[in-house]
């Protein structure tokens, strides 16, 4: 854990704004650059740099491990949900207009927002994971040493 | 002649230096992967490799005087706007996850192997894994005739 | 894109069977980690196989009614949007590797305890669905990229599913880097083919690519594109000289990852390969013919060659099956590069023959290293008094490998030695006939240790559960039915063949 005050006041002010920005690329991905991917990746940036500056602790009582496991689960999810609504109302898998059958460009936006989302997710627990896991590693090495 | 032949290399330098730079990149990679012995180096070396691939896709997109791809909502969008191909985009977007899962697998193996070897220069672990090899056959060895009575 | 027409009319069940083959598993997977308990997900991992194999069977009866079977996703049609193509070729290996993995998933009730690390399991299961799910993609797609995507999320599971043989012996870990890091290869190598493919005709349905490359003269664009998905898709499918990183791979992970991709992953990448060469390049055929002629016919034949000489002097089961998959991958290549009808079938039914005989072996062995802790050859003395069903059944299996008649390697062995002999080519009758010599000498070598050499005791120690036991001789039993009456394997892959053959010999 780092001591240094100027470190964690300015983490505490930024993590805020990550994740506002996370949630602008998230929700902006239809009409400008940006998406799901992007959006996880900044998500994840946001804890990740908590979990730096305070701690691996910290971040854990937030985000425990168990639960980015369940995101990244929870993703695929809701993106195979998008892909099976469609069958039901008579389309083919993923097949956006079936959101919105007066209105298949309506159903266009929705579906991708919904799935982009999804992606937004998975990508935000695989990403988080991935650094618990490595973190983690690095301190169970250390006490087998 | 030799002029010819150089004016002709320099205009394929100058017209197609997109792909030079995608070959040169592609090859850095590739002999970094099979040269350096540190896996750590070569999981590098196959970011390299993936990413020159990506850079070739990404350049077959382009179109010359095309705009991005991208279209504001007002604006008409008439049969001869030019715009760049998207779908190399979409592509590559595709393929940059499947190789950050590649490097993620790829460290998460080198450090299990970091633990259980205590090294990760390949030829300490091909050196490891030889004598445990070895060990396996001597002991088949001492063992005798596999036929042999015991 | 949405026609009226489509809305108005309801489909049924029946109309999303492609999509419902990949999905299954795809979509089950996420579930095994949502619950998060090993014996829900294991219950989860059955069923979606289960559902999977279904459907397959499903899939295989409507190619039969309407011939090809195609489903577009997202509503977008085709040259533009991805296509699930389902013909006979792939119908018969959806069946192959959906049943692969429904066996798979019944002997893992048993033996999943003691193979995989209990903390591990359920991930360990989300992974093997993802394989079978990335699996089964590849071999339903139309799209050249979307089977690059599917190969990657087969591949990246694999690796892991190999490392997880890490508990019982380290080397695991190396094999499985070694995996990753040549599979990634093969990997890239295959985009790249894919871009200049894209680069030259700006499609990636590869029916509307191969209508495009029609046009063209041989032209150094496709040239490389080819090589390049070639030696891509032959990294993945251990073709001979590419073939480094299999026997390694085989040997250290836990059993049932060996039991499925040795009968499936490698299968997967050459069906791949046949797609490439009869479905997309056939529109060249005198280079296909110079490829397969000059190159893919002499490494198929070195691969049977050596690596059977190598699997003899191997001292552990699993090396040496590995080998000997390895030279039988060399078999079905050499059928593919005669070019014919006939040798086509013959490589097609060899998929499927050894992909059975195969998953028995590893089936076998995995039971013996569950009961001895290791295969080496010194632990299994006089095992058909010790394990009588067990050395039974290996017996079968291992002499499929060899092509005695009756067992199921024999018929495409028999194919392949008729497409030889269509050819004219005694050589190659004669080098399949040595090789088959091989193969009894390394057979040979298991069973007389087997059966004719003293065991350090005589009590019958046999690690073997209900569901294994119903495995094993399930396996068994198909492998010599699929001996005796092939009006299953052959007739399905003749006309796979024929479909195939029918696209090239227009050209020609």
């Amino acid at each position: 854990m780092i001591q240094a005050l100027v470190l964690k006041v300015i983490t505490k002010l930024m993590v805020g704004f990550i994740i506002l920005f996370a949630l602008y690329v998230q929700f902006h991905g239809d009409y400008s650059p940006g998406g799901g991917f992007q959006a996880g990746v900044i998500f994840a940036a946001a804890f990740i740099l908590y979990g730096m500056v305070m701690g691996l602790q910290n971040v854990e009582r937030v985000l425990p491990p168990w639960l980015t496991h369940k995101l990244m689960a929870l993703g695929v999810i809701i993106y195979t949900l998008v892909g099976i609504y469609s069958f039901f109302v008579g389309y083919n898998f993923l097949d956006y207009g079936a959101l919105s059958p007066a209105h298949p460009e309506h159903g266009q936006h929705y579906g991708i927002l919904l799935v982009e989302f999804g992606v937004g997710v998975t990508v935000a627990g695989v990403v988080i994971s991935i650094y618990y896991a490595f973190v983690n590693r690095s301190k169970t090495s250390k006490e087998d040493e | 002649m030799i002029g010819d032949t150089l004016s002709q290399v320099g205009t394929l330098l100058a017209t197609h230096s997109i792909y030079w730079l995608f070959i040169i990149l592609m090859m850095t990679g590739f002999y970094i992967v099979v040269s350096r012995g540190n896996l750590i180096k070569k999981i590098i070396g196959l970011n390299l490799f993936q990413t020159s691939v990506f850079l070739f896709y990404i350049s077959i997109g382009k179109v010359t005087g095309g705009t991005p791809p991208i279209l504001p909502m007002k604006l008409k969008v008439d049969d001869f706007s030019v715009y760049s191909n998207p779908l190399p985009h979409v592509l590559i977007l595709t393929a940059i996850v499947v190789g950050v899962a590649t490097t993620a697998l790829g460290l998460s193996l080198i450090i299990r192997i970091r633990e259980s070897y205590g090294t990760i220069e390949e030829s300490d672990l091909l050196e490891i894994n030889r004598k445990i090899f070895s060990r396996e056959n001597v002991q088949d060895l001492q063992q005798g005739d596999l036929f042999k009575d015991e | 894109m949405n026609s009226p027409d489509i809305i108005t009319s309801t489909k049924s069940f029946l109309d999303h069977l492609p999509v419902l083959q990949v999905l299954f598993p795809f979509a089950f997977a996420p579930l095994c980690v949502l619950f998060g308990h090993r014996k829900i997900a294991l219950y989860i991992t059955i069923s979606a196989c289960a559902l999977a194999f279904v459907i397959s069977l499903l899939l295989l009866r409507q190619v039969l009614i309407v011939g090809v079977v195609s489903y577009e996703l997202g509503g977008w049609p085709p040259p533009v949007g991805i296509e699930y193509r389902v013909d006979f070729l792939n119908a018969f290996l959806l069946v192959l590797v959906s049943g692969m993995a429904f066996l798979t998933s019944i002997y893992l009730i048993g033996t999943m305890h003691a193979e995989i690390e209990e903390d591990k399991q359920t991930l360990f299961l989300t992974c093997f669905l993802l394989c079978i799910s990335g699996l089964l993609g590849v071999l339903i797609t139309g799209d050249a990229f979307n089977l690059f995507v599917f190969l990657e999320i087969s591949s990246l599971s694999t690796y892991v599913m190999v490392a997880q043989g890490a508990n019982k012996d380290k080397r695991a870990l190396t094999a499985a880097f070694d995996y990753l890091v040549m599979g990634t290869i093969g990997a890239t190598f295959f985009v790249i083919g894919i871009g200049f493919l894209y680069a030259a005709t700006g499609t990636l349905n590869m029916y509307d690519i191969a209508e495009r490359i029609r046009e063209d003269l041989p032209n150094r664009t496709i040239q490389v594109a080819f090589a390049f998905i070639l030696v891509g898709l032959g990294l993945k499918g251990a073709l001979f000289p590419l073939h480094t990183w299999l026997p390694k791979a085989y040997s250290f992970s836990p059993t049932p990852t060996a039991v499925f991709l040795a009968s499936t992953a490698t299968k997967v990448a050459i069906y791949a390969i046949i797609r490439f060469l009869f479905s997309v390049f056939h529109s060249h055929p005198s280079m296909l013919e110079s490829v397969l002629i000059n190159i893919v016919m002499p490494l198929g034949i070195l691969a049977m060659f050596a690596a059977g000489g190598i699997a003899f002097y191997q001292r552990d089961l699993k090396r040496m099956l590995a080998f000997s998959s390895v030279s039988q991958i060399g078999y079905i290549l050499l059928g593919v590069s005669f070019m014919s009808t006939i040798g086509l079938t013959a490589a097609v039914v060899h998929l499927f023959n050894h992909g059975i005989s195969k998953a028995l072996l590893f089936v076998c062995t995995g039971i013996i290293f569950l009961s001895f802790g290791s295969s080496f050859y010194k632990n299994i003395k006089g095992l058909g008094r010790r394990m009588p069903w067990t050395s039974a059944a290996f017996l079968i299996g291992g002499l499929s490998l060899i092509g005695i008649p009756g067992t199921a390697g024999f018929i495409s062995k028999w194919l392949l030695v008729q497409a030889a002999i269509e050819q004219g080519s005694w050589l190659i009758v004669a080098a399949i006939l040595i090789s088959s010599l091989i193969a009894i000498l390394y057979v040979w070598q298991v069973t007389e240790i087997m059966y004719f050499a003293k065991s350090p005791s005589t009590e019958t120690k046999e690690y073997l559960g209900p569901s294994s036991f119903l495995i094993v001789w399930i396996l068994a039993f198909s492998t010599v039915f699929f001996g005796l009456n092939t009006s299953f394997t052959v007739e399905y892959s003749s006309k796979a063949a024929n479909l195939l053959m029918n696209n090239f010999t227009m050209e020609k």
